[in-house]
């Protein structure tokens, strides 16, 4: 295949990482190229885990094709969940009741620390160290346990529905959120003892996967990646949705452009996502979490298009709508799939132990790519 | 009190007096060979044990806790497992050499046993080049692994032995000028006068800024040398699975592991040797009382000791560091290390000569 291609010559060697390999974190297979230890050529063979999940919408309603979202990016479910309840709203002409916006806000950011925790844990673990994912998972653990209350899952939530919320926050909601809040600003030290300022890791990640700020925009990148290359595109901050434009927070921006760039900005971003959490779970509205809205949903005859933020950067949901209760045809642009498309660029001409770690900072979900 | 020394010289004490002399020396024999197969499994299952252990006390979790009590038996069980496990040998490998390969990594781990001082007057050979001995058949390990990764015939394996290949011969020039510096202070390299050396006072402290800069420096070698992290890019797993061994299965594989953790041992009892004094108990200069006290605990709890505190260490490194890449791996060596080593032996030999250790 990749003879075929014309970039090998005589003496390279072609190795198959992947589909069942440690480091892919999934079923992603990749054809590199090497001379020796150098990389002269990524190739990412999709499809391993690809479910149709935008074929299969196209004969859901729209209160059942929002959990089939779910199975996406599962480490942002409640994301996807988000944006493709937007897109309905917007076609339905909605308007969702205050407590249930704040609600999915506190969620959202919730879902987007324990995300980038387990991104952080992963990542160590690629570049060799195996104690970060044990650290990583017991803050993790405690969003989980949050989000089971709640949502009755842990994983898959499906908690946003058109209109608002599926049911009402628990009891508990908001003191096990103070608490784990309590929790994370106590342990956050630990990870830059551990990891950030470690010698060995700084000089793997400084310099390596050079991304530069009009490659990361002409292949379509999105979130942490190309924030790490200086470039702002942060959906909350440029489209804002819901009530992200009545808060206060950062759009993180480091201009490295490298692996160590990336990582910094995921690092940064959870504190973010926990100030825009303490400015909201004191001020949780009182009212209805859903709002009023029709047994069968109908869009009316239109294309309806919503972005939101995901953990790993933009995800659009474009809906076209024949007027019938499931749509005509739904499109996902997911944010992994840009995102591992400049493998081969950065990787090119580095050694094989950085791939993985330019892999680990693309943050990649392979059911992301795949769908 | 009773010692190793005391029962090895008893037992041949009675040897000697009910056969004769042939045969004593080849029971003796027997009966030294079956010791250090002994050590050689007991060793391994107490080093795996307690790797797991210290691995779950950092990574805050229990451990292997279902086999025997706090699951101490667990590795015991991880063995019966291997044992009976099929060891399956690729189409396309190489079969003899592939099957060679383990045995020879044993057989290596076995030999490094042999000038080892695990109490006074305990020794299986003292012979009087034992440190050169021990650096020297310690690189015949490499053969084993760059054999098992050519002869896989896979790719990953092929790597891993490259870069094995590249590493413990490089790290072995450190290693050995870091034994240098002790041999120059103590003018032999016998184990057993290296040990008598440290009577009053181990090198590690007599040998002032030297001496700790040879004990650093012996320490990071010796973890590349055995191929552990954040020195492991020989089997890095996350980028190439396993490594050399990735083909090996069974009870093949077993033996790898278990002359990892072997030669793990017996680099941390070169190093205890050569810089805590082997089995010489801790003293205190004139603090009488102390040093009687000191005396009272056996010398191979000393050696002991201080070996499994040296193999903590190093296990340590392995739960917290992230891998090197392999340019940097080279890097430290032959850009920092090599230098530095070098200077300090300069140093200490001027030391030495002058006699301003103590």
């Amino acid at each position: 295949m990749v003879e075929e291609l014309g970039k090998t010559t005589e003496g390279d060697l072609v190795i198959n990482v992947g589909p069942q390999h440690p480091a892919t974190h999934g079923v992603l297979h990749l054809v590199i190229t090497l001379n020796g230890e150098t990389i002269k050529n990524v190739e990412p063979h999709l499809g391993y885990i690809h479910r149709s999940i935008e074929k299969m919408s196209e004969s859901l309603t729209y209160r059942q094709f929002i959990y089939v979202t779910s199975r996406m990016d599962y480490l942002s479910a409640h994301i996807n969940n988000h944006a493709c309840a937007l897109c309905v709203e917007k076609g339905l002409q909605v308007e969702v009741p205050e407590r249930a916006q704040v609600i999915r806000v506190i969620m959202d950011e919730l879902t987007r620390i324990a995300s980038h925790e387990l991104w952080w844990g992963a990542m160590a673990m690629d570049l060799g160290a195996l104690t970060p994912f044990f650290y990583a998972f017991r803050e993790r653990e405690t969003i989980n346990e949050i989000m089971e209350e709640t949502c009755g899952a842990r994983l898959t939530m499906n908690y946003m529905v058109p209109g608002g919320v599926l049911q009402d926050l628990h009891p508990d909601f908001q003191r096990k959120v103070k608490e784990f809040i309590q929790l994370y600003k106590r342990k956050i030290h630990e990870y830059d003892e551990l990891v950030t300022g470690n010698i060995i890791f700084q000089n793997r990640m400084k310099g390596v996967g050079y991304l530069s700020p009009e490659d990361a925009i002409s292949y379509g990148c999105s979130g942490p990646v190309t924030r790490g290359s200086g470039v702002s595109s942060d959906i909350r901050k440029r489209y804002p949705y819901e009530i992200y434009d009545k808060l206060e927070f950062d759009e993180i921006l480091e201009t490295g452009c490298d692996s160590f760039a990336r990582y910094l900005v995921r690092i940064r971003e959870m504190e973010q996502s926990v100030r825009i959490i303490e400015q909201l779970i004191d001020n949780i509205p009182e009212g209805d979490f859903q709002a009023k809205t029709k047994a069968v949903l109908k869009l009316p005859k239109g294309e309806f298009y919503q972005r939101v933020e995901t953990a790993r950067g933009e995800l659009g949901v474009y809906i076209v709508s024949e007027g019938g209760t499931t749509p005509y045809r739904i499109k996902y642009r997911s944010p992994g799939f840009s995102n591992l498309s400049v493998l081969n660029k950065i990787a090119t001409g580095s050694k094989l132990g950085d791939l993985v770690a330019m892999m680990g900072t693309l943050d990649l979900v392979i059911p992301d790519i795949d769908r | 009190m009773w010692s190793l020394s005391q029962i090895a010289g008893s037992i041949h004490e009675w040897l000697s007096t009910t056969f004769n002399p042939t045969i004593a020396l080849v029971l003796e024999m027997v009966i030294a060979g079956v010791a250090i197969i002994g050590l050689f499994a007991v060793l391994g299952l107490v080093l795996v044990i307690m790797e797991r252990k210290v691995a779950a006390w950092i990574q805050i979790r229990l451990g292997p806790n279902r086999v025997g009590p706090k699951g101490l038996l667990q590795s015991a069980a991880d063995t019966v497992k291997l044992l009976v496990k099929e060891g399956m040998t690729p189409d396309g490998a190489d079969k003899f050499l592939f099957n060679l390969a383990p045995f020879i990594a044993m057989i290596v781990a076995m030999l490094l046993m042999a000038p080892i001082a695990f109490a006074k007057d305990f020794q299986l050979w003292d012979l009087n080049i034992g440190i050169l001995y021990v650096s020297s058949v310690s690189s015949i390990m490499v053969i084993s692994i760059l054999m098992a990764g050519w002869s896989s015939n896979n790719k990953y394996s092929l790597m891993g032995a490259m870069r094995s290949g590249a590493q413990i011969v490089s790290y072995e020039l450190s290693a050995g000028l870091a034994i240098l510096t002790i041999v120059v202070l103590t003018g032999s390299l016998q184990v057993s006068e290296i040990v008598q050396s440290q009577a009053n006072g181990w090198w590690l402290f007599k040998g002032h800024i030297p001496a700790i800069i040879a004990f650093v420096i012996f320490m990071i070698a010796v973890t590349a040398e055995t191929n552990r992290a954040p020195f492991d890019l020989a089997e890095a797993e996350s980028e190439l699975t396993a490594g050399f061994h990735t083909e090996y299965s069974g009870m093949k594989f077993a033996l790898f592991f278990l002359s990892e953790y072997v030669n793990v041992f017996i680099v941390c009892a070169i190093g205890a040797t050569l810089f805590l004094g082997g089995w010489m108990p801790f003293h205190i200069g004139n603090w009488d009382a102390f040093n009687h006290v000191m005396d009272y605990i056996p010398s191979s709890v000393w050696f002991f000791g201080k070996t499994f505190f040296l193999i903590f260490l190093i296990m340590w490194f392995r739960w917290t560091f992230p891998r090197l890449r392999i340019d940097q791996l080279l890097n430290l060596e032959w850009k920092y290390l090599l230098p530095i080593s070098m200077v300090n032996l300069l140093l200490m030999t001027a030391l030495a000569i002058l006699g301003w250790h103590f």
